[in-house]
């Protein structure tokens, strides 16, 4: 399929997305739902470096912080529409992304892992003690019931997310069918070789953390505005690390339609779980899940539709 | 007299105490088909990965095609026309056999040309590359299905496909059967009559001595013959190094 075309299906899919849930006319939907798509967007971003080069990036976190904190900034100091703020976002988390990528020059699997969860623990401690970004107790944000066009405003949000979760699966997607995606691929199998044959592994990595940070500053953007209150212990949280990793892993990282099917997958149980039981249940079922798969299906869902596939053939 | 192409000074590689190359001086003329030969551990792979950039060399430096090579980095080197393959196999596991070889000519070949081939340039390249190395039939196969013999063909034939200026072969022959190993040294020097600088690593003597215009050899880290093959080999003190009393 040529990209235009899938980004018209792509957007045709949105859109009804949209309509049907404006159809049924359940708030609740637009909520549960901005948090989905905004999964789809971490765990897209975090496949591009995680799934497609092979560098384990455990400070997700750290990036969709970094977001949600630039839009703190410019709310105090100058108050922007949420698009640019997503824009702005996206620059602060693909710079810090860039420096992570720096950080591959001299670290490699389990040590680069590492190195990614000290920058986040950074982070995290910087903002802490940043009191003009609200520090430890946290930073408020009023937000308007209704936005002209769309209506209410949780509605707008979520079909901001919308926007990005087609943008991340776009991207995605180009990387895959690209040299630049065939250049990934020669990363993740065998460095030295890569080098051998002329890739200029430095200069993809880079490329590569700097465009899965940004996607997920971005995904963190309009995450105040969503709350109405943010404290660095719920954006660094746990939650956010260990579902950009679950969810690509369960659906499988090979492609974009990995990340995307364990999203919904995997965001939705928890939604169910949060509401049926509670939110630490739904945690517990990622990590069951992820545990399951790990064991039984390292190549994740895509993986087992693959050799389902190749099998009856 | 016109310069080397590649050109080797004073070259030293420590790991920690010890002492990998000493002082390796090596000049190699374009067009020349040199053997590099030596006992397990003398320094044979650590010289190439200095060449070429994986590995960087302490002191001394290299020279290639006029140009010091100091500073640059490994894919850098490939693309101005030095290319090796790996003594133990590292194919692109994820990759097809065919799509292994694009690799080169997409970051190399285009690189160096500033020039697009199209995929069936590009189809056309890898399956005369195959055809060369006798893969042919293997080339949708995954790399990682292939045997080791298999893969030591790959090295090779994805070594080719950056279209060098100097290839270096490392021990490339390993586990071939005998007819096989003649398949490949008539290959090697059949490029090498196309213009290509070859340096052979291999323990294999027949191939080395069939092969090599000139042989150099590396013992502990230091050169201590470098000359006809036929003078080096009757050399007493390479025969107490190397091939036993």
């Amino acid at each position: 399929m040529k990209s235009s075309t899938f980004a018209l299906v792509c957007v045709v899919v949105a859109a009804l997305v949209f309509a049907a849930l404006r159809w049924y006319g359940n708030e609740y939907l637009f909520f549960a739902g901005y948090v989905v798509l905004q999964f789809i967007v971490l765990a897209t971003a975090w496949n591009i470096l995680g799934g497609y080069t092979g560098y384990v990036n455990f400070g997700s976190a750290a990036f969709f912080a970094v977001g949600a904190y630039s839009s703190i900034f410019f709310h105090k100091t100058f108050p922007l529409p949420i698009p640019v703020l997503i824009v702005i976002g996206g620059v602060f988390a693909g710079l810090v992304g860039l420096g992570m990528g720096y950080l591959t020059l001299r670290l490699r699997g389990a040590f680069f892992a590492i190195g990614t969860l000290a920058l986040a623990v950074v982070l995290q401690t910087i903002i802490t003690n940043w009191t003009y970004l609200g520090g430890s107790r946290g930073a408020y944000v009023i937000r308007p019931d209704e936005i002209a066009l769309v209506g209410p405003y949780v509605q707008y949000l979520f079909l901001l997310m919308l926007g990005l979760a087609v943008i991340a699966i776009m991207v995605a997607r180009g990387i895959e069918h690209s040299q630049l995606g065939y250049g990934f691929a020669t990363i993740r199998d065998d460095e030295l070789a890569a080098e051998a044959s002329g890739v200029p592994t430095l200069k993809l990595k880079l490329i590569a953390t700097t465009i899965s940070g940004a996607l997920m500053g971005m995904a963190g953007a309009p995450f105040p505005y969503y709350l109405g209150y943010v404290q660095p212990g719920t954006v660094f949280g746990l939650e956010y690390a260990v579902n950009s990793i679950a969810m690509p892993m369960i659906g499988g990282t090979t492609s974009w339609v990995g990340p995307l099917i364990g999203a919904i997958l995997l965001a939705s149980l928890q939604q169910w779980a949060t509401v049926k039981f509670s939110s630490e249940l739904g945690v517990l079922f990622v990590g069951v899940l992820l545990v399951v798969f790990v064991v039984l299906a390292p190549k994740g869902i895509v993986g087992l539709v693959e050799g389902w596939r190749r099998g009856k053939v | 007299m016109t310069a080397p192409l590649l050109e080797i000074s004073g070259l030293g590689k420590r790991f920690g105490g010890f002492v990998a190359l000493d002082g390796i001086d090596l000049a190699v003329a374009e067009g020349e088909r040199v053997g590099l030969i030596g006992p397990n551990g003398s320094g044979k792979s650590t010289l190439v990965n200095c060449i070429c950039g994986t590995l960087t060399n302490e002191v001394g430096s290299v020279r290639f095609a006029g140009e010091s090579m100091s500073g640059l980095q490994a894919h850098q080197r490939t693309h101005r026309g030095l290319a090796r393959s790996f003594q133990l196999p590292r194919p692109f596991t994820s990759l097809t056999v065919a799509g292994n070889l694009r690799v080169p000519l997409v970051y190399t070949v285009n690189a160096r040309r500033g020039t697009h081939l199209s995929n069936a340039e590009m189809d056309a390249r890898c399956a005369e590359l195959l055809q060369l190395v006798g893969l042919a039939e293997k080339a949708d196969h995954f790399s990682r299905d292939l045997t080791q013999v298999e893969m030591r063909k790959l090295e090779l034939a994805r070594a080719m496909a950056a279209e060098p200026k100097l290839l270096i072969a490392d021990e490339a022959m390993a586990g071939l059967s005998q007819a096989e190993v003649a398949d490949i040294v008539a290959l090697l020097i059949d490029l090498n009559k196309r213009g290509i600088t070859i340096i052979l690593i291999e323990h294999i003597m027949r191939a080395v001595m069939s092969f090599s215009q000139r042989l150099v050899v590396l013992v502990s880290g230091k050169k201590i013959a470098d000359g006809k093959p036929d003078v080096v080999i009757a050399n007493p003190e390479v025969e107490r190094a190397y091939l036993g009393q």
